[in-house]
This record gives C-alpha cells, structure tokens and sequence, in this order.
C-alpha cells in the first residue's frame, strides 16, 4: 500500500484498535468491546435482500472483511480504497460522495449489508433502479433535486481524478462546460434545476446511457 | 495499484455508474470473464504442510510464482494438490503475505534462507512492511559484511596470471602475503617510529656545551639529526613511488587519504632542502616543520585499531557537527553573559566577549585552569549554570560515537576471528570431501582388483572385495567412471600422482595451445577410434570440437604413446576450490604414458574436481576441472584390457 498520512493510518490503528468505536468515535475500554465488533446479517437474509447468489456474496464479503476486519467501512478507508484504483489524480470527493450514497443510514460507516445493497441495486438492478440510484448519488442534499452548484461539485470531483497530465490538456473550465451540457440535455423546463423525472426521462431517450447502464451486467 | 485491494475491483467499477448519465460518448465495451471460475480452494503442499487458501487469494500478485501460471509446473496429479519441497515455516509468511498483503520477516529466521525463499517464490523483498523492515535490512548487512569479509580472503590466493605490478600492489596492501611484502611492512614502520622520535628528541635540550647554554639537541648534532632525517625521508619516498607505480588507479591512489598524509610527511623536507637559508623564510620552514609530525598517521596502515577510529569519526560526522554547533552555540550564550556579568567588576579578565569565550570553553569542559575567574556574584552563579550544562552538552553525542566505534570494531574483530577459524573451518571441510571422492577410487580399485582376480580365478578372494554399494553410490560411481571414459583419463589420489611425477621420463610435451586453454577437450583415441568428446562439464563454454580436432591431428600422429604435459588452470574462487586438494596453479603435469602392467591409474592431478562437478554441477561459471590428464593406461593386463586401454591421448 502506497503511503498514506499521518491520520490516516492514526484512524487505521484506532480502526484496528479493538477499543475504538466508529460509531462515536471516542475510546471505550475492553469492558464495551462488544459494540465494536459489527457482523453483518445471515447470509441467506441478504441472499433475499439482494440479487447476489450465495458464492457471490461469499467473495464480497471476504473481500470486504479483509480490507476491514472489524466489518464496517468508513470514509477514511473507503477514500483510501477507491484512491488505489486513481493513482493519477485525486479521488478524494468523488469517494465522499460516493460514500454518501452508499451510507443510506446516514451513520458515518458503511456497513456490509448497506454496501451489498448498494452494489446489488448497480450491479444486478433493472435499468430504473440504477438510474434512481446514480440521482441518489448526484442529489447531495437528498432534496429530490440535482441543483446546478452540485452538479457542479460531482462533475469537479470526476474531472479530479483525471488528474494533471491528460491528454489533451484539462482545462480549469472544462468542467463547467460539461455541466452545462448537462443542463441543457436534462433540463426540460429550464427551472434551474432537474428533477427525478426529467432524469429519467431523458436517460431512457438517450441510447449511450442505456448502452452503458448494460455494462455493468458482468462487473461480477 | 496495490492488487491487495484487488477484492474491491468489483466495487470500484460500479461506482463508476455515477459517471454513465453525464457522458456524452458511449462507454468502451467491458471486458468479459470468460473464465468463468468459481472461487475455489487450493491446496498447497511445502514439504508435507498443507496449506489452504483461495484462488483469488493468490491471484492478487500476478508477478509472483504463487500468482502466475508459473505455480502449474508444481502441480500434483495425483493428490490435485501444488507441492513444494521448500521449508513450511518460512512459507508461512510468504502465504501470510498474500492474505493481508503485508509481508513480515520472522526473526528467527536466517536471512539468507529466508532471502532464498522469496527469490523463490518470486516476491521482492521491498515490500517486506514497516515493521519488520528495519530488522531485515540490518541483518542483511551484517550477512553482505560477512560475505564481503570472505571474499577479500578469497582474494588472497594468488592468481597465476598477475603481472609485476599487480603483486607488487597486492603485497603493499595485504602484508601478510608473502615475506617480502612483511619485511618492507616492519621497515617502513620502523622508519616511522625513527622519524617520529627524531623529531621528538631534536627539542629536547641536550646540555650545555662550552660557550653556549642549553641547546635542544637538534641544534648541537645537526648533522646527525639531518642525517636520520634524509633517511627516513629516503625511504618513504621510495615507498611512495613504489606505491605509485603499483596502483591500479593511480589517480585514485593519488587522491586517497593514506597517500596524502605520505605526500605531507615528505614535502616539508624537500621544501626545506629547496629553501634557502633565509632569516625572513626561516619562519616559514620552522612552520614547515610541524608538518614532520604527520608521518605519525603512516602508522594508520600498520594499526587495524587507528584505522578504525579513523573510520568511526568519519562515520559520526554528524553527532560530532552537531556536538560542535551545540558547544558553540552555548559557549557564546555563556561567554555573553559572563562578560556583561563582570563588566562592573574591577579588574576584570573578562575585557571583552572573546575574552570570554576561553573562559566558557575551559569551564563547560570542566577544566577549570583558574587563570579566569568570575568575582560578582551574578558571574558565579551563570558560571556555575555554565559549568553545570557543559557537562551535560558534552555527554549527548558522546555515546553515540562510542556505540559507533564499538560496533565497527567489534565487527573487524569478528572478521579476524572468522580469518582465523576459515583455515581450519576449509582443511575439516577438505577431509570430509575427500572421503567421497576415496570412495569412488576404493571401489575403482575394487572393481579392477575384481576383474584381475576373475581373471586369476581366485575366487574366494572376489567375495571379500566386492563391497555392496548404495544405488546412489553406484551411479554417482558410473558417472566419473563416464568422465573418465569420455577424457580417456582417469582419477588418482594425490600420492600415487605424485609418484608417478617424479618417476616421469621422455618428452613433454607442451600440450597447451593458447586458445583452448582450459578447455579440455581431449579428442582420445579410445582404442584406436577417436572419440569426440562431448563434454559433459555444464558452463564450459567449450567452442565446437572441431577447431580442436584440427589442432589435435598434428600432435596425434606424431606419437602414439606421448606423454603430455598439461597445464591445468585453477582460477576461480567457487565451490570447486574447497574440493581441490593441490594447488594446480602454474603446475604443469608430467607424467608418464607409461604402459604398465600395473594396476594402477596414472598420474592425474586431484581426483577430487569432478567429485564437485559431478555432485553439484558448477554454481558459478568456472572453467571445467583440470583434466590435463594424460594417457593412462591402466590396466594391462596379460591378456586382455577391459576397457581402459588406452593410451595415447594428448590433452589439452
């Protein structure tokens, strides 16, 4: 693993420090060890919960206990983890967004079942479920609407893991521009702002966005 | 990307849905799996240990043997597992590394041992974690010292092929070589200390002569003292030039340490023959003289100890700078103070802050002359805190350099000891290896003995020689025997060789021609047919045989029974070199092509070379074992020869 800072590896050690409770954040003793210690539901409670098969889901969580023993993520390690995949640029906001989406108790940690949740509805979900989930995703405030300025903030935090050296050369505006973009094409009534609906609609139109929605059909 | 998180891969790329509704392309087309594999469980087997662990888990290093197909040449059909002949314990942490991406280094293991399981195993040990790092990269030089130790003994043996120039230098610099170089190593030194002694006795006063008081006796026997002088300077001059001519680099020499204090040691003399005897420069050469004592540090090559000291100053150069930044920094401090301290007081020796600074320095030493001394109050109390940190500045660094210095010395001591032990350590080594090599020549000879005996029909005494030997022995014995077919010569031990060396007669011929020098290819007529030899040495970059062959004819018509004299090479430092047991180098070997009735083998140098080459095959290149063996016939028999009849063989 490739260095990380000083407080990243000061909450790593708290993390693995058996008497930190993510949760609150502070140090309890050896007496409350037991609410630090998360385990996720039964297996075949998520197998119905989600559309993962049992093996699937068995690899998932390896995966997921390996990189975090003590069974719940949050958004230091989950920013960690995503930076291994971005080596040349900072993914450091898009992983905070991403984090929010996936955090759908609003707990600050993202626990096994929220995470295999959230990839079954990416994954194995119809077409209209993961269009709901990715305005979940662009909807910061969770409002029912994408304003302009968070827009704003997603298309900056997917052009900052670009990174400096790309080709042709970024420009600072770039982003704006593709914002706009986007406007234009969702933003039906010109209300500043786009809606549920209008994303919906506009996607279903749009045959590269259900090319790509078909993607991820074999990411598992 | 570290593929330890290699598991999140999945996670990663749906994330990714965030960007699909606001581009404006079409995304590129996903790559399949098409292998479709379950995660499955793989057994892996070091040494009868059974390890477990998924598929995935290996996959996550790719470039690693366990990771890549590579692991498929280890795979068991029959027990469907992968086996490893490696050791269990170390493959602990090396499987512990795939699982937690983190590879630590057990402190019980060697380090060698465990370098060679990660070679193995494909893994770098870079990555070995933070936590065991440090550990790993200190033992790892302490072993590369021991390594570097050996070598430099390896490097005693004297090479056959070095020039004037190069024994010359090997001899300054490593005394114990050969007599020569000790006698000039204790002339020099005594020359050192002569002149060392000189200079001290020239001050010394003398008495006093008749008109004149108390001279130094430099000035009553100048003569004598010049005398001495001009030796001394004679012969480090001499040793200079000497060691000038015999450095291999001689700009480098030039800019080493040792040869600038030998430069400084003589300059002042022949500056001062060259000056004149001038009242203005006599100063200077009175100056100049300051600079004799330097021929004290010449003693540096003859002292292990000063050298080491050398190095440890050398090596704590930062304790020592910051030693010197913090007196400084304080000795300021305190020299302020105390001046402005005993300015009120009258007649003080504190006139000024460099006036001062004496009296710091003599005080954080804790020397206390007493020539300066503090009248106010206010100037005992800061001269006492004075005193009282000066201590404390002093102590910091101080064992720092001392756990250096400890250290390194500790370590020279070690590689003296090791030096000392080697010798017996080799010779005990030397013992054990021949008796392998014996053996083979015991059951040689029992196996000729047994064939004279068929022969003779002495049956009862047939039983008592054939010994039963293992089926290892027994091929390890088929194969000599094939070297020894293939160079038409055979093994001997060292006293029937050296017998038959002085017993030798009639021509030699000197066999060698300069290209093929080690390459023994032997082209022997093997009962009247010639054989090719097709070496079976590995490593010996032996060109075709047939530029040999062409070089053979002449000299195989010429005689048919000839004896050769064939200088076998002996360089190389490797393994082969604790298996031989004579020194080859430069020994050409004579001997006789005699056909005899007897039964014994003819002269070939060591027996014991192909031992090494047949058990171990040559870990580092080395040119084929000596094989100027000559013809031997061996057995004559009255009637017939079995196969070793032969003969005329010359070898190159």
């Amino acid at each position: 693993m490739k260095s990380r800072s000083q407080d990243q590896s000061l909450s790593d050690s708290r993390e693995l420090d058996r008497s930190y409770d993510p949760l609150t954040g502070s140090t309890i003793d050896d007496a409350e060890l037991s609410t630090v210690c998360y385990r996720p539901e039964g297996l075949d409670r998520l197998v119905q919960q989600t559309n993962f098969s049992k093996k699937e889901l068995q690899v998932l969580y390896r995966g997921f206990k390996n990189e975090c023993p003590s069974g719940v993520v949050n958004e230091e390690t989950f920013k960690s983890i995503y930076s291994q995949f971005f080596p040349q640029g900072d993914s450091s906001m898009y992983a905070h967004f991403l984090f929010e989406a996936f955090d759908t108790n609003n707990n600050g940690s993202v626990s096994f079942e929220d995470f295999v949740i959230s990839l079954s509805i990416i994954l194995r979900g119809s077409v209209t479920d993961k269009l709901n989930w990715a305005f979940n995703l662009y909807d910061l405030n969770k409002d029912g609407c994408i304003t302009r300025e968070e827009m704003t903030d997603i298309m900056h935090s997917i052009y900052d893991m670009m990174g400096k050296y790309t080709y042709p050369c970024m420009k600072d505006n770039a982003p704006n521009e593709h914002v706009d973009k986007f406007f234009q094409k969702m933003d039906k009534n010109n209300d500043g702002v786009v809606t549920i609906e209008e994303f919906l609609e506009t996607c279903q139109k749009d045959e590269n966005i259900m090319q790509s929605m078909h993607m991820f059909d074999n990411v598992i | 990307m570290a593929t330890g998180v290699a598991a999140w891969l999945p996670f990663a790329r749906a994330a990714a849905i965030g960007w699909m509704p606001v581009a404006n392309c079409p995304m590129p087309i996903a790559p399949r799996d098409n292998s479709k594999r379950q995660d499955e469980l793989i057994i892996l087997n070091v040494s009868g240990r059974r390890f477990q662990t998924w598929r995935t888990t290996l996959d996550r290093y790719p470039d690693t043997l366990l990771g890549s197909s590579e692991k498929d040449f280890f795979y068991n059909e029959e027990s469907k597992e992968y086996f490893f002949d490696r050791d269990p314990d170390a493959f602990r942490s090396i499987l512990n590394f795939y699982r937690t991406g983190k590879l630590h280094y057990p402190r019980h293991e060697c380090i060698s041992a465990y370098d060679e399981e990660l070679t193995f195993f494909g893994i770098i040990p870079e990555i070995i974690g933070d936590c065991c790092y440090e550990e790993y990269k200190d033992r790892k030089r302490e072993n590369l010292e021991r390594l570097q130790d050996d070598q430099e003994e390896n490097k005693d043996l004297k090479l056959p092929n070095m020039n004037f120039r190069e024994t010359m230098w090997r001899a300054f610099e490593n005394p114990h070589t050969s007599t020569m170089a000790l006698v000039f190593y204790y002339v020099t030194g005594f020359f050192i200390a002569i002149s060392v002694i000189t200079n001290v006795v020239e001050t010394v006063p003398c008495g006093s002569t008749a008109n004149q008081k108390d001279m130094p006796c430099g000035e009553r026997y100048t003569v004598a003292f010049f005398c001495m002088d001009t030796a001394c300077v004679m012969i480090f001059t001499v040793e200079y030039l000497l060691r000038l001519f015999a450095a291999p680099s001689r700009y480098r020499f030039m800019r080493s340490v040792m040869s600038i204090i030998d430069v400084v040691a003589i300059l002042p003399y022949y500056i001062g023959l060259v000056m004149t005897n001038n009242e203005d420069v006599s100063g200077a050469f009175v100056t100049l003289r300051v600079f004799r004592v330097f021929r004290i540090f010449k003693f540096s090559r003859h002292s292990q100890g000063l050298r080491i000291l050398g190095y440890t100053l050398k090596s704590c150069a930062s304790e020592l700078g910051f030693l010197l930044f913090s007196l400084t920094m304080a000795i300021i401090i305190f020299a302020t103070v105390m001046f402005y301290a005993e300015k009120g007081s009258s007649s003080s020796k504190f006139t000024s802050i460099p006036a001062s600074f004496w009296y710091t320095i003599v005080t954080m030493t804790t020397l206390g002359y007493g020539d300066m001394v503090p009248k106010t109050i206010a100037g005992k109390i800061f001269g006492s805190i004075c005193s009282l940190s000066g201590v404390l500045v002093i102590a910091l660094p101080v064992p720092v350099i001392v756990s250096n210095f400890s250290r390194i010395y500790h370590q020279n001591q070690r590689a003296d000891k090791r030096r000392a032990q080697k010798k017996a350590r080799l010779a005990r080594i030397r013992i054990s290896k021949s008796s392998s090599a014996n053996a083979f020549l015991q059951s040689k000879r029992n196996g000729l003995l047994n064939e004279l005996l068929e022969l003779t029909d002495t049956e009862e005494d047939e039983q008592k020689l054939s010994k039963s030997i293992s089926l290892l022995e027994s091929q390890h014995h088929h194969l000599l025997h094939c070297l020894e077919k293939t160079t038409a010569h055979e093994f001997v031990d060292e006293q029937l060789y050296e017998q038959n060396c002085l017993e030798t007669a009639i021509q030699t011929y000197p066999s060698r021609s300069p290209s093929i020098t080690s390459h023994d290819s032997s082209v022997g007529t093997c009962c009247g047919r010639r054989v090719k030899r097709d070496t079976p040495l590995p490593n010996s970059s032996l060109p075709s045989t047939h530029p040999v062959a062409t070089h053979q004819s002449p000299l195989q018509e010429l005689s048919a029974i000839h004896i050769q004299c064939g200088d076998p090479p002996s360089h190389g430092a490797s393994r082969s070199n604790l298996n031989l047991k004579t020194d080859n180098s430069g020994r050409t070997n004579c001997q006789g092509g005699r056909i005899t009735t007897a039964i014994i083998s003819l002269p070939t140098p060591p027996a014991l070379t192909p031992d090494g080459d047949g058990l171990h095959g040559p870990p580092q290149r080395r040119p084929p074992p000596p094989p100027g063996h000559p013809a031997t016939p061996s057995i004559q028999t009255t009637t017939s020869s079995a196969g070793i009849n032969i003969i005329k063989v010359s070898a190159l």
